[in-house]
């Protein structure tokens, strides 16, 4: 068989093979695998969605904001950290800064969001956690660290007329601590914080 | 710091334990999956309809055929389905890929690369994602380890003009490895929170009065064999730092796992095909010292924070995910490039200046330690024989490695593996900025951090899409003509090019009879060795790259350390 025959054929032989393989693993899987997951982790597999007074507001796993439409923070609820996606917390377009480490622009963003803090919540720069001031690799980063929750306890208290040993008994509750002892950080998951919140009366 | 090192102690320790332990089954296993004689009934059936009889066998030129022919018609395929994409089922409106964007992706999915110059929830919907991308991530993983098989084939063959045959090969490595490894790697993800349905995107009202889109998809399907398959494209944008793609800290220490367990034990099938589990070993340690090395490296140079942004804030966080933490990002990071994955849990633009030029030295080294599945190991048998060849020159000795002598048909074709990567990595990114139309456009519109980083951006480009890594400095504006086109090429041929030439080198080994084990026989077990092949990795990447190196990272983070 000549060497041009056989490629000829060879094409043949891999037009059938790539029709038959994307039958078996571009559509017979990925549905096996879809009814399996609706079977036997639904609540998962359409995305962990929470609820507050019987309304879904968002996914446990995903980061949303709490400031005005304008980005202000609303000091009634915990913030998340700085978002990237997109103007920000956006669900289409997750993503970083992907800012460099002598980028101008980063080193404007972290002092603003550093004298933002300071500001709103009367500390200083000293005591303001790195989470709070850089923006995550997904832009829906759903937590903060215990730290940056601990340091909104007055600010949330007061906003909200509530004890602040109630507020911060409240976040002490909800932080945790690291799977396993050693995968991951200590952190809040800041939305299922806030609902928790909301319900405080 | 210190509490922060124990930390990662703990964690590559358990990668390694959870490594170490399936080393021999999983190793074994792929042996006898592609050394059996006996076909399973379904497969029996494929190869009826596709005509093909599973008994005969190819020389190394029909192997070649088969493996270009296969791969072309992915490309084919791939590139087809998104420039149609508005006439399929499930397109969630989004319309078609324009030419040079479709020609890069429809490559990076059939080379192993997943490079993505694009932005997968504003441009490909459901159909693309599992029907074309999800099937090029298990049939270009099973084209790496069939190449590889075939190369491990010719070292223990005696006098033979065939190396297999590449439908055998490819089909076992689809049936019997890749998919149940993705399957139950598919059902423990969704567990932890990564999702799998066929909605769209869901609007909600937030708990604060805003509305907020969130995305849907099957996503667990698909990170499976991304993860298993070592292939590292993302189904969202934010790749595996996505919550819905890599939810918790355990989802990412399994993630690292599945893309390291089959290349660490590829070693083992390698030792037993060429009956001496030794010569195993010494592989996979070698690939071990680097990720050792490398990912403490990586680890250290983050947890230091230095240059103007992490010392400003207080630590490296920028571009990385809380719930990873530093630790669990730089392992994850060190992990995808090493293996040729690509797959990021943080951004690497956002790395201090000498980590994120780590992760550049792990894909320079060529991505064999252990690099992607197949690729790796044949990447590492390629420069064991150069080991070999200048070991010999050492003591004047005609070089042999497991019997088979090294000539001068054997060298010259591991040279020109070896030169093919760096010719296109170099030649890239000096084009980039050489070409006077080009240079403007790059550093113009490409490029997000101008300066020695930008310079660091485009170097990055070229070294992941020639090494068939996928990773990006994400900054970069790749979506454009010249590096749609360019790391299209190099991507191309960075993936084929090399496995030409293995193939030609398994052809020529094969039809050597091994010569006996004599007192003068460099023994390739040992420690020796092993130190020899870890220097001929260093120097062989070192050399290449160190110049480039220069002008970037190290430019970047010693003016500012």
């Amino acid at each position: 068989m000549s060497a041009r025959r056989g490629s000829a054929r060879q094409a043949w032989v891999a037009l059938r093979a790539l029709l038959l393989m994307t039958v078996a693993l571009g559509i017979v899987f990925p549905l096996a695998i879809t009814a399996i997951a609706q079977l036997a982790f639904p609540a998962q597999a359409n995305g962990s969605l929470v609820r507050s007074d019987g309304r879904v507001v968002g996914s446990a796993l995903i980061e949303q904001s709490f400031t005005t439409a304008k980005g202000v923070a609303l000091p009634q609820w915990f913030q998340s950290r700085p978002s990237a996606a997109g103007a920000g917390y956006d669900g289409r377009a997750s993503g970083g800064s992907n800012a460099g480490p002598e980028s101008h622009s980063l080193l404007t963003a972290i002092a603003a969001r550093r004298a933002a803090i300071e500001k709103s919540d009367g500390v200083t720069a000293d005591r303001i956690p790195a989470d709070a001031l850089t923006a995550s690799a997904s832009g829906l980063d759903p937590d903060i660290s215990p730290a940056y929750a601990l340091l909104q306890v007055p600010r949330v208290a007061a906003a909200r007329g509530l004890s602040e040993s109630a507020v911060r008994a409240l976040v002490e509750s909800r932080i945790q601590g690291r799977e396993l002892g050693y995968l991951g950080e200590p952190v809040v998951n800041v939305l299922e914080l806030n609902i928790a919140l909301a319900a405080l009366k | 710091m210190g509490a922060q090192l124990w930390l990662f102690a703990a964690q590559l320790g358990t990668v390694i334990l959870v490594l170490a332990v399936a080393y021999r089954p999983l190793g074994d296993y792929m042996a006898f999956a592609y050394a059996s004689p006996r076909h399973l009934r379904v497969e029996r059936g494929f190869y009826r309809l596709i005509g093909v009889d599973p008994s005969s066998e190819q020389s190394w030129p029909a192997y070649v055929r088969a493996v270009l022919a296969f791969s072309t018609a992915g490309i084919v395929l791939l590139y087809a389905l998104q420039r149609v994409q508005e006439l399929l089922p499930w397109s969630l409106g989004l319309g078609p890929v324009n030419e040079a964007l479709a020609f890069n992706t429809a490559v990076s999915f059939v080379t192993n690369t997943n490079w993505q110059s694009y932005s997968p929830e504003a441009t490909l919907g459901f159909t693309v994602q599992f029907a074309g991308l999800a099937v090029q991530n298990f049939l270009s993983a099973a084209v790496g380890i069939a190449v590889a098989v075939a190369l491990v084939r010719a070292f223990a063959a005696r006098h033979s003009s065939t190396i297999g045959n590449f439908w055998v090969d490819v089909t076992r490595g689809t049936l019997r490895i890749l998919l149940p490894l993705a399957a139950i790697a598919a059902v423990l993800l969704v567990a932890g929170g990564v999702v799998q349905n066929l909605d769209g995107f869901h609007t909600v009202t937030t708990l604060s009065g805003a509305t907020q889109e969130i995305p849907g998809g099957p996503v667990a399907s698909q990170e499976a064999i991304k993860i298993v398959g070592t292939n590292g494209g993302g189904y969202f944008n934010a790749n595996s730092a996505h919550p819905f793609e890599n939810p918790l800290p355990w989802t990412s220490m399994l993630q690292i796992i599945l893309m390291l367990v089959i290349p660490f034990a590829l070693p083992r099938t390698f030792g037993r095909l060429v009956n001496d589990n030794r010569q195993g070993y010494a592989i996979a340690a070698v690939m071990a010292t680097f990720f050792v090395v490398s990912s403490t490296v990586m680890t250290l140079l983050e947890l230091g924070g230095s240059g103007s942004a992490p010392r400003l804030a207080g630590a490296a966080l920028e571009g990385k995910e809380l719930r990873f933490g530093i630790v669990g990002s730089t392992l994850y990071g060190t992990s995808s490039t090493l293996t040729s994955t690509g797959a990021v849990n943080s951004m690497h633009d956002s790395y201090t200046a000498l980590g994120g030029g780590m992760a550049m030295i792990n894909m320079m080294l060529g991505e064999v330690a252990p690099g992607g599945v197949g690729s790796g190991l044949y990447g590492m048998l390629v420069i064991a024989v150069i080991a070999v060849f200048i070991a010999g020159l050492m003591v004047g000795r005609t070089p042999e490695y497991l019997g088979k002598k090294i000539r001068a048909r054997e060298m010259t074709l591991a040279s020109l593996y070896i030169l093919t990567t760096p010719a296109l990595v170099l030649a890239g990114t000096a084009l980039s900025f050489a070409i006077p139309g080009v240079q403007a456009d790059v550093t113009g519109t490409s490029i997000a951090n101008p300066g020695l980083h930008g310079f660091s951006e485009v170097l990055y480009a070229f070294t992941s899409a020639a090494n068939n890594n996928g990773s990006a400095f994400a900054g970069l504006t790749a979506n454009t003509p010249w590096l749609n086109t360019a790391l299209g090429v190099a991507m191309m041929l960075g993936r084929f090019l090399p496995i030409v030439f293995v193939l030609a080198l398994a052809g020529s080994l094969a039809q050597q009879d091994p010569v006996p084990v004599t007192a003068g026989t460099l023994p390739t077990h040992r420690v020796q060795f092993g130190g020899l092949l870890i220097g001929t990795v260093v120097l062989v990447s070192a050399l290449t790259y160190f110049p480039a190196l220069a002008l970037g990272p190290l430019a970047e983070g010693l003016l500012h350390s």
